[in-house]
């Protein structure tokens, strides 16, 4: 069984088609960087797999369950989102935390009011979560008291505490400043040690090389090369990709 | 008359302007809401409607709206209604007028909210019930809480504009004494003045402790 399973995504904005022809399938416990420059399509990738863009076309699977078809060359997406939504969590580059809560709220309102779970139940495990990523005095603080990687820890927290089966990364380090990245990629690299499932979009070259288990390289909406970071990092056979990487290390 | 007799009378006679003010706003507060919700439809003559009664709403005098909807009813459709029509016909005006008003404002306020929060919303698998509820609604409200302030006030002294139609409230009871034999003249509508001053007096301070409540956060 594959936890995700994405077949052939198509998708223009006006005429600008963003993918063509993308597929990728996540097993259990896999961690996967998606590298790329800037405009390769990467976060529709992401966005399209976590349901904030609906495809033109392409076969969507979660968990084997199919949640996009085609049928008669037209995508069909099943009724029952919110399951699908269920199996996903995403780490967005900007947090979105919502501000008004505080975040022991933030982190326990959709386990509660989504997924209907108990109360005490929730509330336990996202102070366990909390502590486990250094947040634990920070409970009852608001975002705007936080700073930028302990926002971005919190919406960490606040997906796993929906107890997915993978997790998505948009850049989750791209908004904030360079001293602070480091205490996030730690805690990603803590899931990553704890078997967790991950999809990982990032510009962080070192981190994705250390962390992965597989890494893709996107541009112009195509899946370039993908290999395990050794392949791709030391490696790589594609002109494309080495341009890419070298003006990265300068 | 005595300036006692005047003040007591005038002060009788808010209770009248008082009740306009707080139906309205308990009428086009919410209404706003639809208002809003009509604008945004998908169905589309639904929604040139809602712009077209925004519009004249806001591009017509609400003294003139008093009066439409006060004497329209009777004259043209001969429809007569039990109890104080006047002042309801006051009442059922500015709650229109004002939800009007108060539709902009919202909008405003709700496009404003990042679109992140919506898509965080969603990837956490709110309906969008809840997300309208719980997410955007509050964070709605203290945005555009200066603005709704602005109108409460202005609402305040509108309502002298019931008036027109004789709807007994202060201002009209202000009228009636100042033309009355032996009365104080002016200084009644002074008085009046002084009336409206410390009612919008303790509006702004209501409403700034709420903006305060609501500054836990930003």
């Amino acid at each position: 069984m594959h936890i995700l399973d994405i077949q052939n995504v198509r998708k223009s904005f006006g005429d600008n088609e963003v993918l063509k022809d993308i597929s990728l399938t996540v097993d259990k416990g896999e961690v996967v960087s998606v590298i790329g420059p800037s405009g390769s399509g990467k976060s529709t990738f992401l966005r399209c797999a976590t349901l904030l863009e609906t495809m033109d076309s392409g076969t969507l699977r979660y968990m084997d369950e199919p949640v996009a078809t085609m049928e008669n060359g037209r995508i069909v997406y099943t009724k029952d989102l919110k399951k699908v939504r269920g199996y996903f969590g995403l780490v967005f580059q900007n947090f979105n935390l919502f501000p008004h809560y505080s975040v022991l709220k933030n982190v326990t309102d959709a386990p509660i009011h989504v997924q209907k779970r108990p109360k005490e139940e929730v509330r336990a495990q996202a102070l366990e979560l909390l502590d486990a990523m250094g947040l634990g005095d920070k409970a009852n603080a608001y975002p705007c008291q936080l700073s930028g990687g302990q926002k971005q820890r919190v919406s960490i927290v606040r997906a796993l505490a929906m107890n997915p089966e993978i997790l998505f990364f948009d850049e989750p380090t791209s908004a904030l400043d360079p001293e602070l990245t480091g205490e996030v990629l730690k805690v990603i690299r803590q899931l990553a040690e704890q078997s967790m499932t991950m999809v990982i979009v990032t510009h962080e070259m070192a981190f994705a090389h250390a962390i992965s288990d597989r890494v893709i390289f996107m541009d112009g909406g195509v899946i370039v090369e993908q290999g395990t970071p050794q392949e791709l990092f030391e490696g790589t056979k594609k002109e494309r990709t080495r341009q890419f990487l070298q003006n990265y290390q300068r | 008359m005595t300036f006692q007799t005047m003040v007591g009378e005038l002060a009788y006679a808010f209770i009248n302007t008082f009740l306009i003010f707080a139906f309205t706003l308990l009428g086009a507060l919410p209404l706003g809401l639809i208002v809003y919700f009509c604008k945004k439809s998908r169905f589309l003559p639904l929604r040139w409607i809602t712009e077209v009664y925004i519009s004249v709403m806001r591009g017509t005098p609400l003294i003139l709206q008093i009066m439409v909807i006060y004497y329209v009813p009777s004259l043209v459709f001969e429809i007569t209604f039990p109890g104080n029509w006047r002042f309801y016909a006051v009442v059922v005006a500015f709650i229109v007028n004002y939800a009007a008003y108060f539709a902009e404002i919202y909008r405003g306020g709700i496009e404003s909210i990042e679109i992140g929060q919506y898509e965080a919303a969603q990837v956490l698998g709110y309906g969008k019930l809840q997300t309208f509820v719980k997410i955007i609604l509050p964070q709605m409200v203290k945005r555009t809480l200066p603005a709704v302030t602005n109108e409460v006030i202005t609402l305040v002294k509108d309502t002298s504009l019931a008036s027109a139609i004789g709807t007994i409230e202060m201002f009209t009871k202000a009228k009636q004494i100042a033309v009355s034999p032996r009365s104080p003249g002016m200084m009644t509508f002074l008085v009046a003045g002084v009336f409206y001053y410390v009612f919008n007096a303790i509006v702004a301070f209501v409403m700034k402790r709420i903006e305060k409540a609501l500054n836990y956060y930003q």
